[in-house]
């Protein structure tokens, strides 16, 4: 028994395979019930989201779970052919398996590090999957210690502070200008995509009048029907400037649009109230003098693409942090999948070897006919010597090995072995109500 | 009873300056929650020791340096846990705790004593009342100028420093700063008034000239241009935080300087 994943993500795959293995929400219930009648597969859960889509599950044998998996997303691509998707796919088992969902979980694995939808992700999938009851003992307690180690990473770390997007970042930076953006105004110069998205950033933080200009007032017209704002015409903008808090400049031009004695009216038309400018035009728009007169705070796409950069820094550093709490997570949560492991192994073997005994010593009592009380107790004392002497070595060794990296497969091995397979009797699903396991399951061990 | 508590304040005080020049220096964004019970406790002692010395010497107890100090010490925490609990500008208390500890030790280096009072002085605690609040407010002012300062370059050089992300807003730091000035003038207008009032009731003169009343009305003049310019002109911003943070710097000196010299009546 085994805990496995086979996906593919931003990374290994393009986007026009992850549109092909992706499913949609309305047919994960299918998708999961299917995916459950393949060969081995005793619990699954399927991850599906714009980045990548992947497949947990807990199997019976590892080889044979990578397989059923793989198999699978075959036949979801319609693939013809196992050479067309293998190479895009990653599958780990394991400790691994259960570090990359934890690392999903928690945004690392994510395009942009820190984002936070992820982790509703994982829980809608996993929602799902209970829904369908297609996750057992295992997977509940790894999907929902998943998803705790994810929320500590986000409030425990820095991983998610910070704007990660030149225009979030121009709207970080407004905040530390202007206390509250309701009631403010920003002046659009040119109508360039980024500029629009850093005016839509500002209006959704607060911003409430937006004026537009460029230099085909058409445009402008148009643009400022969008953003239910105020088109300027472009030969007016340099006084209008006065009642802009905040102007963003992205225009096609190769000269200087804002000069240094136009802001300087209009900061004195403005009695001296605070303007941001933003010039995320290539070549820039906005004379840099300007960024030495009083009140005025001038950005321009270089020192925004700083402020994005050392964010990521920042967020790489915090990264670290959230792997050692996800080593540590990870960790603990292996010890109890692995005496889990041994647990069954061990009371399947006891409960064999005591069903053998009872019934040979049964057999060869009926044989001996009439014996002295004394004579049967020799009798099942010596049948009980012998099957304690000959489980003492296997069971000694399974209990040693419940914690050691290769516990499942002596598990497995004693299971083999002695024919337990059929015997083995796994936890009762965990119902989603129901109190976790303990922490340090180590004790479950003792039989 | 009072020396009892005046002393638990200054320990809290301590404590809590500690803790807050931490967060000044650290990385970390939050103070810890006890940092704010403890100027809380402060405070209460604080009030505690003002009330218990007031009862004992039967009279309001801004009759010495040392009693003066500790009143501006304690309204200059009330101030700080108003405006954390109505903005929750933490970074507030790692500049105002400070400030209101070294003047609360600086109240206790001076003589305690209980000083009775001439009758004709009995009146004099609303003139020094007007004239510590008045002070408090500039006091008020002048952190939010070093604030805004401070922010100010962080944003122009680009730097991004620790500081950077716990300092408020350019314009809630103005905003503090006028609102600050604006309580600050009339006070100490009331202040110079009283004070007026009972040097004419008490030496036959409303004015003599001495440095102290030459420095209270050229405070009160300069904060006057302060203000109008704000109002009027447009000096606010860098220009007004400027002002405040260098009128500041001149009221310390002409206060601590007349006090010290002991030219006051009560001194």
């Amino acid at each position: 028994m085994n805990i496995i994943v086979v996906g593919l993500n931003h990374r290994t795959a393009p986007v026009e395979l992850r549109e092909r293995l992706a499913v949609s929400e309305t047919r994960l219930p299918e998708a999961l019930a299917r995916l459950r009648r393949w060969p081995g597969v005793m619990e699954a859960t399927i991850l599906s989201t714009c980045n990548r889509v992947e497949l947990y599950a807990v199997v019976k044998d590892t080889e044979q779970g990578f397989e059923s998996l793989r198999e699978y997303l075959i036949s979801v691509a319609m693939a013809s052919t196992t050479e067309e998707i293998s190479p895009y796919l990653y599958s780990l088992d394991s400790a691994e398996a259960i570090r990359h969902l934890f690392r999903v979980t928690s945004s690392l694995d994510s395009m942009v590090v820190g984002e936070p939808q992820i982790l509703g992700q994982v829980k809608e999938a996993f929602e799902a999957a209970l829904n369908q009851k297609a996750t057992g003992v295992i997977l509940n307690k790894v999907i929902r210690k998943a998803l705790s180690v994810g929320k500590r990473v986000r409030t425990e770390t820095g991983i998610a502070e910070n704007a990660v997007s030149v225009s979030y970042a121009a709207v970080e930076l407004a905040k530390k200008i202007f206390q509250s953006l309701s009631g403010k105004t920003v002046l659009l110069v040119g109508a360039g995509e980024m500029a629009k998205l850093a005016a839509r950033h500002l209006v959704s933080a607060g911003m409430q009048h937006v004026m537009i200009t460029t230099r085909n007032f058409e445009l402008a017209v148009d643009a400022a029907r969008r953003f239910n704002g105020m088109p300027v015409p472009f030969d007016e903008f340099p006084r209008e400037m006065a009642g802009a808090d905040i102007v963003i400049c992205s225009t096609g031009a190769v000269s200087y649009l804002i000069h240094a004695h136009d802001v300087q009216q209009a900061l004195h038309a403005r009695r001296n109230r605070p303007m941001f400018l933003i010039d995320i035009s290539v070549p820039r728009n906005i004379d840099p003098k300007v960024g030495s007169l009083d009140n005025a705070y001038l950005y321009n796409i270089d020192d925004l693409q700083g402020h994005v950069d050392k964010n990521l820094e920042e967020r790489r550093r915090e990264a670290m942090k959230a792997e050692e709490l996800i080593h540590d997570e990870v960790g603990l949560i292996v010890k109890w999948i692995k005496s889990l492991d041994a647990l069954p192994t061990i009371r399947a073997l006891r409960r064999k070897a005591d069903d053998i005994q009872r019934l040979e010593v049964d057999r060869i009592l009926t044989k001996l006919g009439p014996v002295s009380p004394r004579q049967r107790q020799l009798v099942e004392e010596l049948a009980a010597a012998i099957t304690n002497k000959l489980l003492h070595g296997p069971l000694v060794a399974l209990k040693a090995e419940a914690d050691a990296p290769n516990g499942t497969l002596f598990a497995e091995i004693a299971q083999r072995l002695f024919e337990l397979e059929k015997d083995i009797e796994l936890p009762a699903n965990d119902d989603p109500g129901h109190a976790a396991p303990p922490e340090h399951p180590g004790e479950q061990v003792r039989p | 009873m009072n020396v009892v508590f005046f002393e638990v304040t200054l320990l809290f005080y301590l404590v809590g300056t500690i803790f807050f020049l931490g967060q000044l220096s650290g990385r970390l964004e939050e103070v810890p929650r006890s940092a704010f019970v403890i100027a809380g406790l402060g405070f209460f002692f604080h009030t505690l020791a003002l009330v218990s010395r007031m009862i004992e010497a039967g009279h309001i107890p801004l009759t010495s340096l040392h009693e003066a100090l500790s009143f501006f010490s304690w309204a200059l925490v009330l101030v700080f846990l108003v405006v954390e609990l109505r903005y929750r500008i933490h970074i507030l208390g790692s500049f105002i705790l400070p400030m209101a500890f070294i003047s609360l030790i600086s109240a206790a280096a001076l003589p305690k004593e209980i000083q009775a009072l001439a009758p004709i002085f009995r009146n004099m605690w609303m003139h020094v009342t007007f004239s510590l609040l008045g002070t408090v407010a500039f006091a008020v002012a002048f952190i939010a100028g070093l604030m805004y300062l401070i922010q100010e370059h962080l944003l122009k050089s680009k730097h991004r420093t620790p500081l950077y992300h716990k300092l408020p807003a350019l314009d809630f730091l103005d905003d503090l700063n006028g609102k600050a000035i604006s309580f600050g003038f009339p006070l100490l207008t009331l202040g110079i008034i009283t004070g007026a009032l009972f040097a004419e009731f008490s030496r036959g003169s409303f004015l003599n000239w001495n440095a102290e009343q030459i420095g209270a009305l050229g405070t009160w003049l300069f904060y006057l241009v302060v203000l109008l310019g704000r109002v009027t002109v447009g000096w606010r911003a860098k220009r007004a935080a400027y002002l405040t943070v260098v009128g500041f710097a001149g009221v310390i000196f002409t206060l601590l300087g007349v006090m010290l010299k002991g030219q006051h009546p009560f001194v």
